[in-house]
């Protein structure tokens, strides 16, 4: 959260077997991977999961003790292959996480986007902060977390197809709140969706009072090799976030590029 | 008391430098290190077309320091050339670079060259990528042969960064030969690491590089013998995360000193490095000349 602040003890923690005690379905292309473990970690921060003779990933802790996973690329398509009974190799938690502040929270999710703010929802509602969610996905049965976010507060819906709730963008539910009302804004998910949220609430005055949780090419996970590293702060998304305040984010790479494997710049 | 040091062809405010491979994808975060106060900075290695290196995982601590196979990620000079542009600034920027044989060296070097980077060091050491690095650092006259053919394309210094070698002077004394401004000692030392659980090496590319605390010895070993072999400078790496460690070098003969794996518990470690190296100096009344190769007895 504050460039001046550097991390590392956090990610000391040597990895540790996992036996997969559980694993279920919850949209078409997603799964929770219950661990079998309690990892001490707070919503926002990640894991690095070795998925043996496969690769290594960042997953975002969508429980104390588990992740939820969208079957998007070779590691997670291995991951997805795996029963019952079977291990991975984890290490974390990484990265700093959300910071739970204020007396009303609002919080914007899209996609698999849903997964690390879903255990924030439900600490607000555990502290008796007042929840609002805008759960956005492409079609109705892609919306992750519905019955978590509906139990810990208020709950709009939106879907590219409209099988679902609002019909369009979940950010342009925005146009019909007032975003006074909120003490801190909460959001994960497609990078486009996250920088429509920051310029709503940067023309609201409110970017200081926004968290994002950033997606890059992961690699050490240790803040050693400056893959994540984001322009032009140079920020490390692995250790310096992967949360980060809309104010450290505006005139950043933040909604325009990302690097690749290589290193190279891809638009988003 | 001044740090100023003057170290293969390029004037330094203080001797740490950002070793290759660390936080030097981008010049953002290289820029960074900068604001942390090292002298000069190295970019991560460089080579003629995008690389998306080894799977993971790519790096793992151990309890004897970290082990590493990135594998040579990169985006290709024609892209690396505008990082490096945006990249100078206050202090050096040394472009790491790195190629199969002497040609792709000149290619990536001469293709580098439009951003004007300050130094180039030549990655002949990387020890966990098939046909570079160390493939070719092991081999004096390749070592030769490429030092040479870059001298010959830049019109700006160039060190070597040599692998852990028993005959490391001979190697360095090639590079010497070949018109090195400065040889840069050591890179990783081949290791690797086995999961108990499953019997899978955990490195992506099984084996990979040993850095940190554990190294220093070695790469001490190296750099004293190059200092006594060579007369071009010599850039001690490997291990150095205090400035106790910086002295060490420093007294076995080395100019100036790369930081690496130290980055990860505090990447203030350059400051903390010169001051450290500072007040040792002004309680003994002496400077970094004074104590540069005391130990070479």
């Amino acid at each position: 959260m504050h460039p001046g602040r550097y991390q590392g003890r956090g990610t000391e923690m040597m990895p540790i077997n996992a036996r997969i005690t559980r694993i279920v379905d919850e949209t078409p292309s997603t799964k929770t991977f219950f661990l079998g473990l309690t990892l001490d970690g707070k919503p926002g921060q990640f894991v690095m999961v070795w998925i043996r003779g496969v690769d290594d990933i960042p997953m975002s802790l969508s429980y104390p003790d588990a992740i939820t996973v969208q079957k998007v690329g070779d590691a997670t398509s291995a991951l997805f292959k795996l029963r019952k009974g079977d291990s991975v190799r984890i290490r974390g938690p990484i990265g700093n996480g959300f910071t739970l502040s204020g007396k009303s929270i609002l919080l914007i999710a899209g996609g698999v986007g849903a997964a690390p703010l879903a255990p924030l929802a439900e600490e607000a509602k555990g502290k008796k902060i007042k929840v609002k969610t805008l759960l956005g996905a492409k079609t109705g049965d892609e919306l992750l977390f519905v019955k978590r976010y509906r139990s810990a507060g208020d709950l709009q819906t939106a879907t590219d197809d409209g099988s679902e709730g609002y019909k369009g963008p979940v950010t342009e539910l925005l146009d019909g709140l007032d975003l006074r009302e909120y003490d801190q804004i909460y959001s994960c998910g497609p990078e486009k969706m996250m920088s429509r949220v920051l310029e709503v609430a940067k023309g609201a005055n409110m970017a200081s009072k926004t968290q994002f949780s950033l997606q890059r090419y992961i690699k050490c996970g240790m803040g050693i090799c400056g893959t994540c590293c984001i322009d032009p702060s140079g920020l490390r998304v692995c250790v310096d976030g992967p949360v980060f305040s809309g104010e450290t984010l505006v005139d950043s790479e933040f909604g325009r590029y990302a690097r690749d494997a290589s290193g190279r710049k891809v638009r988003l | 008391m001044d740090l100023t040091t003057d170290v293969g062809g390029l004037k330094l405010k203080n001797p740490t430098i950002l070793a290759a491979g660390i936080l030097g994808t981008g010049a953002a975060s290289l820029k960074r290190v900068v604001q942390h106060g090292a002298g000069a900075v190295v970019t991560k290695s460089t080579g003629v077309s995008p690389r998306e290196g080894h799977p993971g995982p790519v790096l793992i601590k151990t309890e004897h320091g970290f082990l590493n196979a990135m594998g040579l990620p990169n985006p290709s000079y024609h892209e690396f050339v505008r990082e490096l542009e945006m990249a100078k600034g206050d202090v050096p920027v040394i472009a790491s670079i790195f190629g199969s044989d002497a040609r792709e060296f000149e290619e990536v070097a001469l293709g580098l060259s439009k951003a004007s980077p300050d130094a180039f060091e030549l990655n002949l050491s990387c020890p966990h990528a098939e046909g570079y690095g160390a493939t070719l650092g092991t081999d004096p006259r390749k070592v030769k042969e490429i030092a040479k053919t870059v001298k010959n394309a830049v019109d700006v210094p160039v060190w070597v960064k040599l692998p852990p070698l028993a005959n490391i002077a001979e190697v360095g004394l090639a590079a010497q030969e070949g018109g090195a401004d400065a040889v840069v000692a050591i890179n990783t030392i081949p290791a690797m690491a086995i999961d108990v659980e499953s019997g899978y090496p955990i490195l992506g590319n099984k084996v990979g590089g040993l850095s940190g605390a554990a190294i220093k010895p070695v790469a001490l070993r190296c750099v004293y013998e190059l200092c006594a072999a060579l007369n071009i400078d010599v850039i001690g790496v490997g291990g150095i995360s205090s400035w106790k460690d910086a002295i060490e070098f420093i007294m076995a003969g080395a100019t100036a000193i790369e930081i690496g794996s130290a980055v990860h518990d505090d990447i203030n470690v350059f400051r903390n490095i010169s001051k450290g190296i500072m007040q040792f100096l002004e309680k003994r009344r002496c400077t970094l000349d004074g104590i540069r190769g005391v130990a070479q007895k």
